[in-house]
């Protein structure tokens, strides 16, 4: 379904990313793991097109897209069929959560007010918070904020999820309810992304687990593979500065 | 102070041209101060928000423009700048058919200017993360800028902006130096020929303080609603 072949992308005159290549199939629950600063970020920043790229290919449903030099329509077209969920959340501070959610479907798909509204308060539900249509993100906790988030990124409907740290910026007991959406969203077969240091979740969720270091793949694997049996060193160190 | 009391109590002929006087210069307050004050506010508003956005999205040559513009506003006195249009600019043939419409023009590209760079700061203000998720969900820059950005930026720049709006209505009186008939220029008229400068200046200061504290009354009444708007 998705594919990136040889991307590299450099900041200044580093490389961050140095040729990252992978494969992504209907139903693949792919998640990253790697240490702070290997290019995690950047990486699903560039899939997206929030940052430029120096060299790649992103081949979406047998579409091909070089990925230096993509014009304003093919970004906005790779746009549609895929979500992304930030760290920080970032909602619209100045609209309500169910606005939140149907703003994409209203502005950018033009979808008459009633038919958005439906389908938001659907994916409120889904999240667990449709008794929170109306409030402000000021008014949630950070817990619920990226529920929310996650809800606006459901409802445009796309064929893949990126998640960047979904839960990274969230206090302990508020990591679990947001886990347990991305869990639902599993059962119900959505292909996704995660970059994520929750390992037993990732350990249990993932379909293929990608281990990153320094701006390349070093390993990658089926979640028992990578936790279980590394093969190299350099993965085995970073999973057990995580067992400590 | 015993002086003063004295001259309003005793002296009934300042208590008639202070009567009198007030509704001469209330008149051309209503008539002329206010309009000029919302028409050219107005036009400011329109102004600060293309600059702003202008420079926000650092737009080729047009934000080199603007920011020469604001530069040549911010740095020259007003005084000097309804002189140079009124006096200066008819030179050049742009010419003047009324010397209200020049005051207007130019205070409304004086706070303009200054409006531009409060607005351009709450443009700044706005999380860089609220655009990309914008752009995420498949809106447009200008969507984006419209629906999500410039609201947060207008709320949070609304307290500068209204405060530029009480400066203005003070310094609308600025345009009696260029013959516009208002409160300020009337109220000079009625001293030429009562002779009563103290009574007659403090009259108009008190009615620019009164038009002063009504703006800032509404500002406190929408700083609430816009604060509720967004749930705070
Ligand atoms: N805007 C930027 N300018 C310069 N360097 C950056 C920028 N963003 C990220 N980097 C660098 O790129 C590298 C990868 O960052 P990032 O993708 O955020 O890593 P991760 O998400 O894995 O922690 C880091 O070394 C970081 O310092
Ligand atoms: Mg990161």
């Amino acid at each position: 379904m998705l594919e990136i072949k040889n991307l590299k992308k450099k900041y200044d005159n580093d490389y961050v990313l140095k040729d990252i290549s992978f494969k992504v199939e209907k139903g693949d629950i792919i998640s990253i793991i790697g240490p702070s600063g290997c290019g995690k970020t950047t990486l699903l920043r560039c899939l997206n097109f929030l940052n430029d790229s120096d060299q790649g290919q992103l081949i979406f449903d047998e579409e091909t897209y070089d990925m230096a030099n993509i014009n304003k329509k093919e970004i906005n077209e790779i746009r549609k069929k895929t979500g992304f969920v930030f760290q920080n959340y970032n909602l619209f501070l100045n609209k309500t959560a169910l606005q939140n959610v149907t703003e994409g479907l209203i502005i950018a798909r033009k979808m008459a007010k009633e038919e958005a509204i439906k389908i938001g308060e659907e994916m409120l539900n889904k999240v667990g918070l449709l008794d929170r249509k109306d409030y402000y993100p000021s008014q949630l906790s950070g817990g619920q904020q990226q529920r929310i988030a996650i809800a606006r990124a459901l409802a445009l409907n796309p064929e893949i999820i990126y998640f960047d740290e979904p839960t990274s910026a969230l206090d302990p007991e508020l990591i679990g309810e947001v886990l347990e959406v991305i869990r639902q969203l599993a059962l119900e077969k959505r292909t996704m992304i995660i970059v994520s240091h929750e390992m037993h979740f990732v350990k249990n969720i993932s379909t293929k687990v990608i281990f990153m270091e320094d701006g390349l793949i070093v390993e990658e694997g089926g979640p028992e593979d990578i936790f279980d049996n590394p093969k190299e060193k350099r993965t085995k160190e970073f999973l057990e500065s995580y067992r400590r | 102070m015993i002086n003063c009391f004295k001259m309003f109590s005793m002296d009934s002929r300042l208590l008639e041209i202070f009567l009198n006087s007030f509704t001469r210069i209330l008149i051309p307050g209503l008539l002329v101060t206010i309009p000029l004050t919302i028409v050219a506010f107005f036009l400011a508003m329109i102004i600060a928000v293309v600059v702003a956005i202008i420079r926000f999205a650092n737009i080729k040559i047009l934000k080199d423009i603007c920011r020469f513009y604001v530069w040549i506003i911010r740095g020259t006195p007003l005084l000097v700048q309804l002189f140079f249009a009124y006096y200066g600019l008819p030179k050049l043939g742009i010419t003047w058919t009324s010397p209200f419409i020049c005051a207007v023009l130019v205070f409304a590209f004086n706070e303009g200017a200054y409006a531009s760079e409060t607005i351009r700061g709450s443009l700044n203000s706005v999380s860089e993360g609220q655009i990309e998720a914008g752009y995420c969900v498949g809106m447009s820059y200008l969507q984006i800028m419209w629906r999500i950005v410039l609201p947060q930026a207008l709320r949070a720049a609304f307290p500068s902006l209204m405060n530029g709006l009480i400066g203005m209505v003070k310094d609308t009186s600025l345009a009696s130096n260029i013959t516009v008939t208002e409160m300020f220029f009337v109220t000079r008229t009625i001293v030429t020929t009562t002779y009563e400068p103290l009574l007659l200046y403090l009259e108009v200061a008190l009615i620019y303080l009164l038009f002063s504290s009504i703006l800032s009354k509404v500002q406190t009444v929408i700083e609430k609603k816009l604060n509720a708007q967004v749930g705070k």
